[in-house]
This record gives structure tokens, C-alpha cells and sequence, in this order.
């Protein structure tokens, strides 16, 4: 049972909770015009404190499809941050209007933060570094369509594996399904953070492979997650020019790929892979987004009782 | 061996690591307490070399969870009528409130003040915690 519920972090959720969302999303996707008027009277508040385009636009329009409606702000100019509100008096100001709220905070633990202060639930739609649950809902939503199952693949995510919070999420929640393996290609200044290796991996006793040699490992791939190195994440900006163009993918990759390798990527891109790439039918990026919407039209009808 | 008069009723905090003692005496407050306290450092230990102790002549309400946190290897041994009647073992609390602070810049507790520092234990044999935000393992003791 969702009605009412938070999602701040990628396990926040139990597996059979997610498996009822996805269902829900290919029920949503099939039908679309089923679901057009169950959440019509509720409101949708949308907090974000950070720029975004695709998430935020994804949250708005998933309420709207569920017949909602949406308030709330795109950047934090235009809230009372500016004028020294504290996030915890926002929330609780906020949660006096809507029925549900979908934020993005650049500070990390935002969201569960929010959450302390919340009446309503609270939908964590990026908080910094940290994590992303619901691009997770998205990828893990793409992988099951495209590759059929969630378990036992061979799972490759290469770029900023330290600061990618997308990154961060899907590790942790692929990593409760059975027989997932992961090979982390990034720089060693942009390696996955411990929390993810040491206390998941190793505790759990998941295979992963940390690597600079993307040739190599890419032969063995089912799923390879593409991220782009965030200019924001960086407090100097040398360290960043070192490190944007540290891996791309490119045709000549594509072509040591396995035939049925599915290429995701949380958007935007900047260079990390080359739009030649595009049109290889490997390439699932694009589809990837839609899935965003339909995860989070079932997430939520779910948390607001309304499915 | 220098000597210390005995406590009739009272606490003994032993076994702290040499040098800490007086981490543990500001963190109790004990220059404040009202109460004899004797502040032994470098006293010889069998099992550690050296170690420092802390006396304080009244049985007083202590935190044993913060002074586990500090240290897991102290004792505390409750004394009455000049007997040991009582030997309590340090042990690492699951979760820690207003003790350790993050240290991450990225971190919410660093512009939200208002926000209690909570700090979960992750890994009892290394004596890890994690800021319950941030999962950042940079947490330090909050001496203020």
C-alpha cells in the first residue's frame, strides 16, 4: 500500500511495491484515457530549487495526464528561500496547500528533511549528489521493457560515477534483484562513492568491477547507463575541464557492443555520447523519457489513493 | 603509583585511551557538574600501557550512549559505600541525535541549523557512522 507515502531514496520502496508501479505504468501506458480524470481536484506542488527541464517537466505532466493540477516554482528566485525562509518552514507552508509535493534541493538529504516537516507526502526529485529515486522508477521501468527482466544482467554505468546521483539510485535498487552484476567506468576522481560499494556491494556480495578500460568491458554489457560530468557539482572549475571529456561513446564503441545492448542515459547530454549513436537501434535514451512520465503517473495515483 | 583518595559513592570512568581524558571531561561538562572530580592521565594500564581515568565523588546522570560513541573500550564502575557495585560496558549506539556533526558541505544540516544531527552506526566492527541525510561517513563530535 503506497496511499501516503514518501519516496526519498531508491529502496524506500519494497520490490513488490515497485513491480505493482510498473504494472500500473503499462496499464497507464496502454490506456491512457482510463486515467485521465482519477486525480482531478488534487494539487501537485512542484518545488524545485534547482534548475531542471525534463524532470520537472515530467512531474508536472504526469499530474496533469492523471487529471491534477500543478503549482509551485522552477527556480528558487522566485521562493521565499531568497528571503531566508528556512526549507523546513517552506514545507510546512507548502504542505498546507497540496496533496503531494515533488521537490529538487541542490543541499543533500533534502528530501528526507522536507519529509520531517511534511503533512503530505513528499517526492524526492533529485537532492544534490545524493540520490534520484524517481529517474530510478524511469530506468528501472526502461530496463524491465527493454530487456524484459531486472535480474541478472551485466550492468556497465560510465562518466561521473561520484556526483551522478541517477547513478547512485539504480545501483541501489538493481542491486536487490538477483544475479546483477556492475562494471563502474569512470576516472578515479569520479568513482562511485563507498556508500554504494563497500556497504552494498560488498555486504550483499554483488560482483562490480571499477575500471578506466571501457573497451574492454564493453563486449560484456546488457545495459550500459551513459552519464554526463556535471559542471554544477564542482567547486573549481579546472578539475572539471579535466574531467568532462574523460569517456565517450561513440559509433566505433557501439560496434564492440552486444547486438541487444540497451544505452541509457539520464538527459541532458552534453558530448559523452556522440549523435551519430542516436540512430543505432541500441540507443534507448530517448524512449527512456516516456517511461519517466508513465513511473511517475503511477507513483503518483499510488500515493495519493487515487488508483 | 600516584594516589588518589577512595570514593565512597560515586562513578569511576576507566580504561579511557591516554590523551582522551580530557575530551571526555569537557564533553560530560564535568568542570560544571558541582561535584570533586579527579582527572588522572597517563595512570599505567596491564592491558593498555597507559590510560587516563576520571573520579567523580556523586553518582551523576551520565550519557553512556555519547561516551560509547567517544570510546567503547571505557568502563564505567558505579561505586557505593566505597564498593564496586556495578561494571558497565561501553557499547556503540545505533543512532546518535545532536552529537556528531556532518561534515559534508554538500550536506542540508550545514544551511538548515534548525535540523537535529542525526548520525546512524553502519558498521559496528569499524565504528562507522553515516550522516542520515547525506549517508556522508564525516561526522565529528560536537564539543560546542
Amino acid at each position: 500500500m503506497l496511499k501516503g507515502r514518501h519516496l526519498i531514496g531508491p529502496r524506500d520502496f519494497s520490490v513488490d511495491e515497485l513491480e505493482g508501479l510498473f504494472t500500473l505504468a503499462g496499464r497507464m501506458e496502454e490506456k491512457p484515457r482510463d486515467w485521465m480524470d482519477v486525480a482531478k481536484g488534487r494539487l501537485l506542488a512542484s518545488l524545485f530549487f534547482e534548475p531542471s527541464t525534463r524532470t520537472r517537466l515530467s512531474f508536472e505532466a504526469a499530474m496533469l495526464r492523471l487529471g491534477g493540477s500543478v503549482i509551485g516554482f522552477a527556480e528558487p528566485g522566485s521562493s521565499s528561500t531568497t528571503k531566508g525562509e528556512s526549507l523546513a518552514d517552506t514545507i510546512r507552508t507548502v504542505s498546507a496547500y497540496a496533496d503531494v509535493i515533488a521537490m529538487r534541493n541542490p543541499k543533500e538529504g533534502s528530501a528526507l528533511l522536507a519529509s520531517r516537516f511534511s503533512t503530505v507526502p513528499v517526492v524526492n526529485g533529485g537532492d544534490g549528489g545524493h540520490h534520484h529515486p524517481t529517474q530510478t522508477l524511469t530506468d528501472l521501468l526502461a530496463i524491465r521493457r527493454l530487456k524484459g527482466r531486472t535480474d541478472g544482467l551485466r550492468v556497465g554505468f560510465c562518466g561521473d560515477l561520484k556526483f551522478g546521483r541517477t547513478v547512485h539510485s539504480l545501483a541501489q535498487g538493481l542491486a536487490r534483484y538477483p544475479g546483477n552484476s556492475f562494471v563502474l567506468v569512470s576516472p578515479p576522481e569520479l568513482r562511485v562513492p563507498d556508500f554504494i560499494t563497500k556497504e552494498i556491494f560488498e555486504k550483499e556480495g554483488i560482483e562490480y568491477l571499477e575500471t578506466e578500460d571501457f573497451e574492454k568491458v564493453l563486449p560484456e554489457l546488457d545495459v550500459l547507463y551513459m552519464t554526463r560530468v556535471q559542471k554544477e557539482r564542482f567547486f573549481n572549475e579546472e578539475d572539471y575541464l579535466r574531467l568532462k571529456d574523460s569517456f565517450i561513446l561513440d559509433g566505433a564503441r557501439m560496434r564492440l557492443a552486444k547486438a541487444d545492448l540497451a544505452v541509457l542515459h539520464p538527459l541532458p547530454r552534453v558530448n559523452e555520447i556522440a549523435v551519430e549513436v542516436d540512430s543505432d537501434p541500441r540507443a534507448a535514451y530517448f524512449a527512456q523519457v516516456k517511461y519517466g512520465m508513465y513511473a511517475r503517473m503511477a507513483l503518483f495515483a499510488s500515493i495519493l489513493g487515487a488508483a | 603509583m600516584l594516589n588518589i583518595a577512595k570514593i565512597r559513592n560515586g562513578l569511576v570512568i576507566d580504561h579511557i585511551r591516554a590523551g582522551q581524558g580530557m575530551r571526555i571531561f569537557n564533553w560530560l561538562g564535568l568542570d560544571k557538574a558541582g561535584v570533586p572530580v579527579a582527572f588522572i592521565v597517563n595512570a599505567p594500564s596491564k592491558e593498555m600501557g597507559k590510560k587516563d581515568m576520571l573520579k567523580i565523588d556523586e553518582t551523576i546522570a551520565i550519557d553512556y550512549a555519547v561516551l560509547g560513541l567517544i570510546d567503547h573500550n571505557i568502563t564505567v564502575n558505579v561505586i557505593e559505600n566505597e564498593v564496586i557495585t556495578e561494571k558497565i560496558h561501553m557499547t556503540l549506539p545505533e543512532r546518535v541525535e545532536n552529537v556528531l556533526v556532518c561534515k559534508n558541505p554538500r550536506c542540508v544540516t550545514q544551511v538548515e541549523k534548525s535540523a537535529p544531527q542525526v548520525f546512524i552506526l553502519s558498521d559496528r566492527k569499524k565504528g562507522t557512522y553515516r550522516c542520515e541525510y547525506c549517508d556522508e561517513a564525516r561526522g565529528e563530535i560536537d564539543l560546542r
